[in-house]
């Protein structure tokens, strides 16, 4: 029997490496942390077999900012790392969204805050991650729920970022890190992989900040012919610093309005179980694996209950969470902290008494015993 | 004669917006006449900048620019560099961004020895903010945050960037014009981590606190302060407290990190 490539049993950690480079990823630079290791030590073997780089630098900050000065030379660049690291990246992520350089950081999540317990899963950097930056700005956060999704929302992460030119967040677990599933992986000519524009022609009078369609520019790379500046200085469309109100407000006005003028480019809600559900469940990474189970003990008892997984945490798939709620009894949110997604749920509209967290804090993945106890509640009142 | 380095100045940027009496505008002639003089071409050419006053030279020069954040220049311009080799790269980092928040990026890039060229104007303060002290500020110097003397020691930044492994090294001044241009050059020409830093005056803060005088005074105050690099190692310890050495304090040829990595990665290279 003919082998098939194609078919890997994989950890996550090594699927987020795999889906990197598979979307043209050929930088990488990072700190060791757990628990995210094992995306360094595969794009560390894996990269400069393919004429990549793979930098250990000296901390996280470092880190980023090689990613962002490679991506800036035109490199598809990546990163990954947990919460301390990503606490430490984040003035470069603010900087990333205003210089607007594409590039993907992977965070494995483990418990926190502080050091926390490093080899146990949390989910608690959703806020962080949505708002670790000082100053206005958007933000693409993607949430896997498998392994197999680990591998294709890098690639989905990669993507969003060339074709919006802004960093992208992908938010693992701990347990997703080490789980190991069936994945099928593809090639890049099979999967629709999407690069960075470029502008076509050369001219002395180029004008690198000038938006571009659905206010995207299109940037030149550092030693293209067409000059190139960056700065993370309010900047007018020639990349220069400039204080004035009318070029800050149109500036950051922007930048907001490519995110979320963006968010049909960006995985929509999986549900799974009943059509017509009483109880609905909004879950994601691998909570919403163990909300998954739930709805379906639920609706073998007969509970009309349904999963709503969000691939995309930011920006809030606002639309959809009122749809997909608005006629159920109970809402439940299930995520292993103290229930950041279930306020953005409530900030929907959705009637307050309605909307139930089921939250796991402890180190312990949240089990689907624990969400269908929560559904019996509930249905009983 | 004169060199004419008009193609790298975005003059109508000008006038700048260091104040009188800045060293900052003479450093980036210098700079800019230097890439002239090698003929770097203007797209093959990178300026990275850090934040503070000097950071805004960037403004100024119409070749590639990238201003980070505070610190980070040279991790930066470490991905640049592994993704454009070939770019000439210049960076202008302030004495606080270097020596004090971006030290640690400092050391490290000298010891990968990422081929560019660090320029450091030592104003001796954050200029930006006010006149607080950075580390390179000499002891007992008054600051806005240091009205009755700095307490702590300053620090040799030349000599730590040395020590951590970079390929050139030299200390001049903006009084020192010709060397200064002489220094860039060599430091640009030898490929691996170069810094050169440049003593400069900042007559509005740390030259009024400590009442050096005005711009010209001041600039008199540093060509005074500074020994050749000789003379200065023959001096007892007390009074090198009370100057600068300016010379060359290394010139080593050592492969640069780019071509380190693929000598190492050699065996697994695939590209064409």
């Amino acid at each position: 029997m003919k082998k098939d490539d194609s078919i890997k049993f994989l950890q996550g950690n090594e699927a987020c490496a795999l889906g990197g480079i598979t979307a043209g990823a050929r930088f990488f630079a990072g700190y060791p942390i757990s628990p995210a290791s094992e995306i360094a030590e595969l794009s560390s073997l894996l990269l400069p077999q393919r004429g990549g780089i793979y930098l250990q630098m000296e901390d996280e900050i470092a880190s980023i900012a090689a990613v962002i000065g490679a991506s800036l030379g035109g490199m598809k660049a990546f990163t990954s790392t947990s919460g301390p690291g990503l606490s430490l990246m984040q003035e470069n992520i603010g900087f990333a969204i205003m210089a607007e350089a594409p590039c993907v950081i992977i965070n494995v999540q483990r418990f926190g805050p502080s050091t926390g317990v490093a080899t146990r899963p949390g989910q608690a950097d959703v806020m962080a991650a949505r708002w670790g930056t000082h100053g206005d700005h958007g933000i693409i956060v993607l949430a896997p729920t498998s392994v197999q999704e680990c591998y294709d929302l890098t690639i989905e992460a990669f993507n969003l970022a060339e074709a919006l030119r802004t960093p992208v967040i992908l938010l693992t677990d701990a347990t997703l890190a080490h789980l190991r599933e069936k994945v099928v992986t593809k090639t890049d000519k099979e999967l629709s992989i999407i690069s960075r524009q470029k502008p076509h022609q050369v001219t002395g009078d180029y004008q690198p900040y000038r938006p571009g369609p659905n206010g995207v520019p299109v940037l030149p790379d550092f030693g293209d012919q067409n000059i190139l500046r960056i700065t993370g200085l309010v900047h007018d469309h020639d990349g220069y610093s400039t204080p004035k109100p009318q070029t800050a407000g149109d500036l950051v006005h922007r930048l907001l309005q490519k995110i979320e003028g963006a968010t049909g480019l960006m995985p929509t809600p999986r549900y799974f179980g009943s059509n017509d559900p009483e109880i609905v469940i909004i879950s994601f990474g691998i909570s919403a694996r163990s909300s998954r189970e739930a709805v379906n003990r639920a609706n073998d008892q007969g509970v009309k209950a349904r999963l709503m997984q969000l691939p995309t945490i930011w920006p809030f798939p606002e639309e959809a969470v009122r749809n997909a709620c608005s006629d159920a009894k109970a809402v439940l949110v299930a995520e292993m902290n103290s229930g950041q997604i279930c306020r953005e749920v409530r900030a929907c509209g959705i009637q307050r008494e309605k909307v139930v967290g089921v939250n796991r804090a402890d180190t312990a993945v949240i089990t689907p015993g624990e969400i269908l106890q929560a559904i019996k509640e509930v249905m009983i009142l | 004669m004169s060199i004419d380095y008009s193609l790298y100045l975005a003059k109508e940027r000008l006038p700048h917006l260091w104040c009188p009496g800045c060293g900052h505008g003479i450093i980036l002639k210098n700079m800019l006449i230097s890439m002239a003089e090698m003929e770097v071409p203007r797209e093959k050419a990178l300026l990275a900048c850090g934040i503070g006053c000097s950071g805004r030279a960037g403004d100024y020069v119409n070749i590639h620019r990238f201003q980070g954040t505070h610190g980070r220049t040279l991790a930066y311009v470490t991905g640049i560099k592994m993704a454009h080799p070939e770019l000439k790269t210049f960076c202008i980092m302030g004495d606080g961004d270097c020596s004090a928040i971006g030290i640690g990026h400092l050391i490290h890039a000298a010891r990968r020895n990422v081929d560019v060229t660090a320029i450091v104007p030592n104003n001796l303060n954050y200029g930006m903010t006010g006149g607080q002290f950075p580390p390179l500020t000499p002891g007992e110097s008054l600051t806005s945050t240091s009205r009755s003397g700095k307490a702590e020691p300053d620090m040799d930044l030349c000599r730590l960037a040395a020590e951590a492994g970079a390929n050139y090294v030299a200390r001049t001044t903006v009084y020192h014009v010709v060397e200064m241009k002489k220094r860039f050059i060599e430091a640009t020409s030898n490929k691996g981590f170069s810094l050169v830093e440049v003593i400069t005056p900042c007559p509005t803060y740390y030259g009024r606190y400590n009442q050096l005088g005005n711009a010209h005074e001041m600039i008199e105050w540093i060509k005074n302060k500074t020994v050749p690099l000789h003379k200065y190692e023959e001096m007892s310890v007390k009074n090198q407290e009370q100057h600068f050495w300016r010379g060359k304090l290394v010139e080593k040829h050592k492969p640069d990190l780019y071509t380190r990595y693929w000598q190492h990665e050699r065996g697994m290279d695939h590209r064409a």
